[in-house]
């Protein structure tokens, strides 16, 4: 058996350490793992991913954890990734979301895995769908991405995700943090976090008013996303009558029953109020997807972006290998001297792969 | 265009010692120093220290402690991480240690044992030597 090969058995078989070994390959880009991730891709695809952003503070991880806690008392097995910012300057990264998990450290059925940015371009995102993808073939029901709604990098991340959870809190300012970063299209579930602290009504108001504007005028140009319907009123209470329950509020003025309309929801993470709201509404977007049919659309665009990236890096490293990075220095010196332009220079990287290919027969 | 490949890290405190002070400074210096440092918070059981170490896949363990109590703690840890066979991974400890305890702790497995006023350029360089010297943790 090959290396790979016995990698994929042991991850099949359940084997953490032999999942974790996977991840860090992923990471470091180890053709190891893409012989792995060939041999598991087809037990992957069962998995519910859902990513978590919003700005550094607002309470992901804390979130994330109790999210965790309230699948797994719904009988679910929890895949965890938390992303943060490497250093440009050192390289270095701290990753302390842990802490805040480490209450499910003892749980078989939870497996978390903090990741670094690394600043790579594009391959951040391809590392992030590969290693949900390992926690996917581990048997993973669902598999959180927690990212620091910042730069484009963590959006084109959590857009891979099915569902997506944008998260505020106030005292942050009177801005919609999530405003700023232009993550509020991509919100399937609206979480208004710390509603322990003053401010968090006037939040979630902001929020609401945000996203009112933003769907008149979305209608008005008639090109707003296909959306599928909110959890109905009945269906978000089926657990009854709990502590600790804040209502839901679907924030948009659409009476159309086939649209989705993201809730906002409050929450005090750090008690674990509101959370088997959020679950509750993670559910129903989860199964409106698959019911009305956008999980088809949605997965194809997915896959359609990663193929798109994965053709891009690819093509690019062989090109740059196949006339030798001395040959590729040189390219890029000659354009900074004014000497060709950048397309030329494409142009004899390109030329230099196809020839390499023709001599290779 | 190949990255060299980052230095993995686990900063953990086991036991109920409350001093975390001296174990964020370490962790800063050595994401600083270009590694990726997962700190795990205080009160850890070996247990978790382990499981976290095994998930996060790293190719060192740092334990602080300076509450006297690594008779037991460091001990257990190494235990552990031969029972799941992952004793290849490089351990070194820090805090406050009685003299006559280092000696022991060094045979238990730590390659390093760094005191109060230790230099944190010369922990993030022992690590770098000690991880060179394994060749490839990853393989
Ligand atoms: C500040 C301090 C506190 C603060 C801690 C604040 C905090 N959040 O960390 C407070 C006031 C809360 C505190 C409380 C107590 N403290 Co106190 N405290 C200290 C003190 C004065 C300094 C520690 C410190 O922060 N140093 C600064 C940091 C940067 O240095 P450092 O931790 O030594 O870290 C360096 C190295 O040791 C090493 N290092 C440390 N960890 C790691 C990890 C790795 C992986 C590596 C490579 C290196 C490394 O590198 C660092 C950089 O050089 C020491 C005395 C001393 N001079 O050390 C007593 C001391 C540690 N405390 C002591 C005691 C007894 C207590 C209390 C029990 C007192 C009491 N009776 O209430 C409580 C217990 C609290 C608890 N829950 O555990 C004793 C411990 C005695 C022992 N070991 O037997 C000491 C030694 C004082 C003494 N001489 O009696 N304390
Ligand atoms: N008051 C309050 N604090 C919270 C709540 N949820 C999380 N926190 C605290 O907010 C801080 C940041 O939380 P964290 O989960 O690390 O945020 P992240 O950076 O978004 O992942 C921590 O100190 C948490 O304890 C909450 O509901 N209420
Ligand atoms: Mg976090």
């Amino acid at each position: 058996m090959t290396v790979a090969a016995e990698l994929v058995a042991r991850v099949e078989a359940g084997d953490r350490r032999a999942l974790a070994r996977l991840i860090t390959w992923i990471e470091d880009d180890d053709p190891r793992a893409h012989a792995a991730l060939a041999g598991l891709y087809p037990r992957t695809g069962r998995a519910h991913i859902v990513g978590v952003t919003g700005a550094p503070g607002t309470g992901k991880s804390t979130l994330v954890s109790a999210l965790a806690a309230e699948e797994r008392k719904r009988g679910r097995s929890v895949g965890i990734i938390s992303i943060d910012p490497t250093s440009p300057f050192t390289g270095g990264a701290l990753l302390g979301d842990r802490i805040r998990m480490m209450e499910h450290i003892a749980d078989r059925g939870v497996f978390m895995r903090s990741m670094a940015s690394r600043g790579s371009v594009g391959g951040l995102s391809v590392s992030t769908s590969d290693a949900v993808r390992a926690l996917d073939a581990f048997g993973c029901d669902v598999v959180f991405v927690e990212t620091v709604g910042a730069g484009q990098a963590e959006i084109d991340i959590v857009r891979t995700a099915h569902s997506v959870i944008v998260i505020e809190a106030p005292g942050l300012g009177d801005e919609i943090q999530a405003f700023k970063a232009g993550i509020l299209e991509i919100a399937d579930v609206f979480v208004v976090n710390k509603a322990d602290r003053e401010g968090a009504d006037k939040t979630a108001n902001a929020l609401k008013v945000m996203l009112d504007v933003g769907n008149t005028m979305k209608q008005r140009r008639g090109d707003g996303p296909a959306r599928v319907p909110a959890p109905s009123a009945a269906e978000a209470g089926h657990h009854g009558a709990r502590e600790g329950n804040f209502p839901a509020e679907a924030y948009a003025p659409t009476t159309d029953a086939t649209e989705w309309r993201p809730p906002i929801l409050k929450t005090v993470a750090a008690e674990r109020r509101g959370v088997i709201e959020v679950v509750d509404a993670l559910d129903a977007h989860w199964r409106h997807l698959r019911e009305s049919g956008a999980i088809t659309q949605r997965e194809r665009e997915r896959v359609e972006d990663e193929v798109r990236q994965l053709l891009g890096r690819t093509l690019t490293r062989r090109c740059v290998e196949a006339g030798g990075l001395e040959r590729y220095a040189a390219l890029v010196d000659a354009v900074t001297a004014r000497a060709l332009d950048p397309r030329g220079a494409v142009e004899a990287l390109i030329g230099a792969w196809v020839a390499q290919r023709k001599e290779a027969g | 265009m190949t990255e060299t490949k980052k230095i993995r890290v686990l900063i953990a405190k086991p036991g109920l010692d409350g001093h975390d002070r001296g174990a964020k400074v370490v962790a800063r210096a050595l994401r600083d120093a270009g590694m990726e440092v997962i700190y795990t918070g205080l009160r850890q059981t070996p247990e978790m220290i382990v499981e976290a170490a095994l998930q996060e896949d790293v190719d060192c363990i740092g334990l602080s402690i300076l509450s006297n109590a690594h008779g037991a703690l460091f001990p257990r840890i190494v235990e552990l991480l031969t029972g799941e066979g992952r004793n290849d991974i490089l351990l070194f400890a820090g805090g406050i240690f009685p003299d006559e305890d280092v000696p022991e702790i060094k045979r238990l497995g730590f390659r390093g044992v760094f005191g109060p006023g230790s230099d944190t350029r010369d922990i993030a360089a022992f690590i770098r030597t000690e991880i060179a010297a394994r060749g490839p943790v990853r393989g």
